[in-house]
């Protein structure tokens, strides 16, 4: 059938639900988080360019750019403080952070 | 044509994030990462914006893919055994995103686009490559967010610098400038010896230095 | 004229309180300063007013003051209340002398001044009060009183729970007062005293619904009355207090529990007289348990070893005398037995404590002997004492109980006779319990040990004399009062006893037969006679007769046990169903609901929503998207 918006809003809502769960269901490491946080601002990427087909407005590309700004700096900080985390404790695993219990 | 292509391209983008988020070794991870964000440039030329394609290349794989790979081998992550799955919270970790994937569609399906949201748009003049009709945009109204946008960047880059930086202890380093601002006096010595000593001797010469 | 009475009145309350705030000397001589200004003048006016029989109603100020109900506080001042102020206010301010000897030495003496001035003020409010509230108020007052003195010595365990026992006896007494006064307000309207005596004679056909059934209404509050006045003056049934309250001191059984307090219940008994004439029902019941009482406790008191006791149950039997002639229409004779006896029965009491005193606190007779000669004028006014108190010709007492048992003779109501044969047998059991005392204690040979005897000593004269004043009253007083009170053609009491025309009594008692009158003095000296011979003739013949009879002795030694079937009927269940709702009820239910339970709840709320905090950071992360959901799925319900 032919592509319609809906078909581009489906991929992204699965894409965007797949990178939500990975966030809380992975049991490796810190790194798999901010892989799943890509993903989310890839799934809102796809949103945004595909209003901007259907509606003929040019914005939607604007902002998707403005987005892969944010989430190129977001992914550098968050790994410097994975990386300085590692240095102070030796493992990123996810289990072993519970120093918040209480 | 188009419509097959999509289905490939976004089943790919699909099955690679899964994969993502479940392989067990990360650098498989990161590998999958990279296919996924090949297929949603794909997705983006279809829909018409190459700019943003090309654009998520070179970025997104180009730079915070490899940046994701420079820091996994430098922290030399190990393949991890696999955790007994709480049952449970597995359960209901997928039951909740079964919940907002339904919610999503569920809003996909029965939205409409409102009359006034014609009038705010801004369509591409006709003629216009896709570049510049986003450089016709970005540079006159969006001009400040753009500034904005730079700044930010500035930031994320200081930012890292910062939080990585360490002083380490024990290393020596060659200071150039404490190099070149040393002084004759600091560094030599003139001692007078006696002619007439034995030089051939072997006795060590007893030579006092000045302070 | 008015301030006098209301100095008389308040004098007393003024020196309570100042005696609490100050030290021992100004306490002392504040409150025996002004009970003796209270004493003046409460005689002045006796004789001023109520050798002219006038009456005066005094306002005070307003009370109680709603749409159909009106009450003020005021001061009745009648005969019948001139004589009860005079009584009260005379035997109060001697035992206020009384005190300052015997409780010298005591930690707190101020609070036991106080303590003796509130409950004469009390005393004072509840007789003349003009309405049945104020004396409800007065009433209460010397309950409270009572608890507070017999409990004085509060680090004694006895003395706490004797405290206690009396209050609460007197609670059930109290619910009979309560009751009668509820039924004479929906009866009458009004609680003044004055109006309701008008419309008495209007009402006296009138039926009441009590508890189901319809009574006749006037015989109804005199009943209930009743059963509060026999809580307070300790009738046969609400007794039991009285021999405990001994655990106060001397001075205070002197005052409360022979003179004045107990008392209280024939007062509210004569000042109901218009009431009581119309409910002959009442009256019969009421002579038949004072006769009932009055041997019941002169038998009890033929057995007890303890000085305080015997006395105790003497003015039980003595106070059931009072009701035997109040029962039958002679209200005068039972005032003037009232009268005599707060003399005698104060003044036996504090020479009890004389005694107590110079035998080193040694309460046993029968740890006692042989001490006439080393205090020879307790000695004397005991003996004054116990002959009033058997009616010996002369002596006061010899007077009023004559008359009691004259009019009982002379009563057209048939319980009267009974009445009469009850009252001589006690009148042969007063005097050989009397003669018992004073025979074990001051003669014979001495049963207490060298160191007791070695310290014998006479009480000071700050104690003696008010015994000598009281020992004038117990020659005299019988005399004096006899032609005033109950007197022929006497017209002092006035208005303020109510006697139906065919009741009169009083005017025939003065004619009956010889026999009759001199039966009661007959009957004291063959009591007499009685304990010579077994004290003092054959000694061993008390010890041969316990024996013999013992499960009487035990019985009558046993106060009737009275004691143990009301703890068993009464005390235990009640222990019992506290227990199980102080557990049950309040700790498990009202604690468990409340204070305890939400604190419980928001432990446990508080450690459940601990257990949200795992310090996992994708366990956060997912609650952050369950709420995500959430809200979306808001939106789509909205």
């Amino acid at each position: 059938m032919s592509l319609s918006l809906d078909h581009y809003l489906i991929v992204a809502a699965l894409l965007f639900t797949i990178g939500s769960v990975g966030v809380f269901l992975n049991r490796q490491n810190i790194i798999v988080i901010l892989m799943s946080i890509e993903l989310m601002l890839l799934a809102i990427n796809i949103n945004f360019v595909a209003f901007s087909q259907y509606l003929g407005d040019i914005v939607g590309q604007v902002f998707a750019l403005f987005v892969l700004t944010v989430a190129a700096a977001e992914a550098a900080i968050g790994l410097a403080i994975l990386v300085g985390y590692f240095r102070n404790r030796g493992d990123i695993g996810v289990d072993d952070i519970s120093v918040m219990r209480g | 044509m188009t419509s097959f292509l999509f289905y490939i391209l976004s089943g790919v983008l699909i099955s690679s994030a899964i994969m993502v988020v479940t392989t067990k070794n990360t650098v498989y991870g990161v590998l999958f990462l990279i296919l996924a964000f090949f297929n949603a440039a794909g997705l983006f030329i279809l829909a018409h914006a190459e700019f943003l394609a090309m654009v998520l290349l070179i970025v997104y794989v180009g730079a915070i893919a490899v940046l994701f790979l420079f820091v996994v081998m430098m922290i030399n992550v190990e393949a991890r055994q696999v955790q007994p799955v709480d049952c449970n919270y597995f359960l209901m970790g997928t039951f909740v995103g079964f919940v907002l994937t339904a919610e999503l569609v569920i809003v996909f399906m029965s939205w409409n686009t409102s009359p006034e949201a014609f009038e705010l748009i801004f369509a591409p003049q006709d003629g216009f490559s896709n570049t510049r009709a986003l450089g016709s945009l970005l540079y006159t109204h969006y001009a400040l967010i753009f500034q904005a946008a730079g700044l930010i960047l500035l930031i994320a880059m200081i930012g890292a610098i910062v939080l990585t930086l360490r002083q380490r202890e024990g290393v020596l380093k060659q200071k150039i400038g404490d190099q070149l601002a040393r002084q004759a006096k600091d560094s030599v010595q003139l001692v007078d010896i006696s002619a007439a000593s034995s030089f051939p001797n072997s006795e060590p010469l007893n030579v006092k230095l000045q302070e | 004229m008015e301030t006098l009475v209301t100095l008389v009145v308040f004098l007393p309350l003024l020196g309570a309180l100042l005696s609490s705030v100050l030290d021992r000397r100004f306490s002392q001589a504040i409150t025996c300063g002004f009970m003796g200004l209270s004493t003046i003048f409460a005689s002045i006016l006796f004789v001023k007013m109520g050798l002219q029989e006038k009456t005066l109603l005094i306002p005070l100020f307003k009370w109680i003051h709603v749409e159909f109900f009106e009450v003020s506080w005021g001061l009745l001042v009648d005969s019948l209340s001139l004589v009860m102020m005079a009584v009260v206010t005379l035997i109060s301010f001697l035992v206020h002398v009384y005190s300052v000897g015997y409780m010298k030495g005591d930690r707190g003496i101020p609070r036991f001044m106080a303590y003796l001035s509130l409950f004469t003020f009390f005393m004072l409010t509840l007789v003349t009060a003009p309405n049945i509230l104020q004396m409800f108020f007065g009433w209460e007052g010397v309950g409270l009183c009572s608890y507070l003195l017999i409990g004085y010595w509060y680090d004694r365990e006895n003395a706490n729970t004797a405290a206690i026992k009396a209050f609460l006896v007197n609670r059930v007494g109290d619910i009979g007062f309560v009751l009668g006064m509820l039924t004479l307000f929906v009866l009458f309207g009004t609680v003044d005293f004055l109006s309701v005596f008008e419309l008495v004679k209007d009402y006296k056909d009138e039926t009441f619904m009590f508890l189901g059934g319809r009574y006749h209404a006037l015989t109804l509050i005199s009943l209930l009355f009743f059963v509060g006045a026999m809580g307070k003056s300790a009738q046969i049934g609400l007794h039991t207090w009285l021999p405990d309250a001994m655990e106060a001191p001397t001075p205070v059984s002197a005052l409360i529990h022979a003179a004045t307090m107990v008392t209280a219940g024939v007062f509210l008994i004569v000042r109901l007289s218009p009431i009581l004439e119309y409910a002959p029902l009442a009256r019969e019941l009421i002579t038949l348990i004072g006769a009932v009482t009055a041997l019941m406790a002169a038998t009890i008191a033929c057995v007890q070893n303890d000085i305080k006791r015997i006395i105790a149950y003497s003015t039980c039997s003595q106070l059931g005398y009072m009701f035997m002639a109040a029962g039958l229409s002679g209200y005068s004779a039972s005032m003037l037995h009232l009268t005599t006896h707060a003399f005698f029965k104060a003044l036996l009491f504090l020479s009890a404590g004389s005694v107590i005193h110079a035998m080193s606190d040694e309460y046993n007779i029968q740890k006692m002997g042989g001490i006439w000669k080393y205090i020879p004028i307790t000695y004397v006014l005991m003996w004054i004492g116990s002959l009033a108190l058997a009616g010996i010709p002369f002596f006061s007492g010899f007077y009023s109980k004559d008359m009691i048992l004259e009019v009982d003779w002379v009563s057209i109501l048939p319980v009267g006779k009974v009445a009469f044969i009850l009252g001589i047998s006690a009148a042969v059991l007063t005097a050989f319990y009397a003669w018992r005392l004073l025979l074990l204690v001051f003669h014979g040979v001495p049963r207490a040990d060298e160191a007791v005897m070695g310290h014998i000593h006479e009480s000071p004269p700050v104690m003696l004399i008010p015994l000598v004043v009281l020992g004038a009253g117990s020659l005299f007083s019988g005399y004096a009062l006899y032609d005033l009170f109950v007197g022929g053609s006497t017209s002092f009491w006035g208005a303020s006893l109510f006697v139906l025309p065919e009741d009169e009594v009083i005017e025939a008692a003065h004619h009956v037969e010889t026999w009759v009158e001199w039966s009661p003095t007959l009957a004291t000296f063959v009591g007499i006679g009685l304990a010579y011979w077994l004290y003092v003739f054959a000694k061993n013949w008390p010890e041969r007769l316990s024996q013999t009879f013992n499960p009487i002795y035990l019985f009558l030694f046993r106060k009737w046990y009275f004691d143990e079937v009301y703890n068993w009927l009464f005390v235990r269940p009640s222990l019992k169903l506290a227990k199980i709702l102080w557990e049950a009820g309040d700790k498990k239910m009202i604690d468990g609901l409340g204070p305890n339970g939400v604190a419980a709840l928001s432990v446990e709320g508080g450690r459940l929503l601990c257990r949200f905090q795992t310090g996992y950071v994708y366990h956060y992360a997912f609650a952050m998207i369950i709420g995500l959901v959430l809200m979306i799925g808001w939106y789509f319900w909205m």
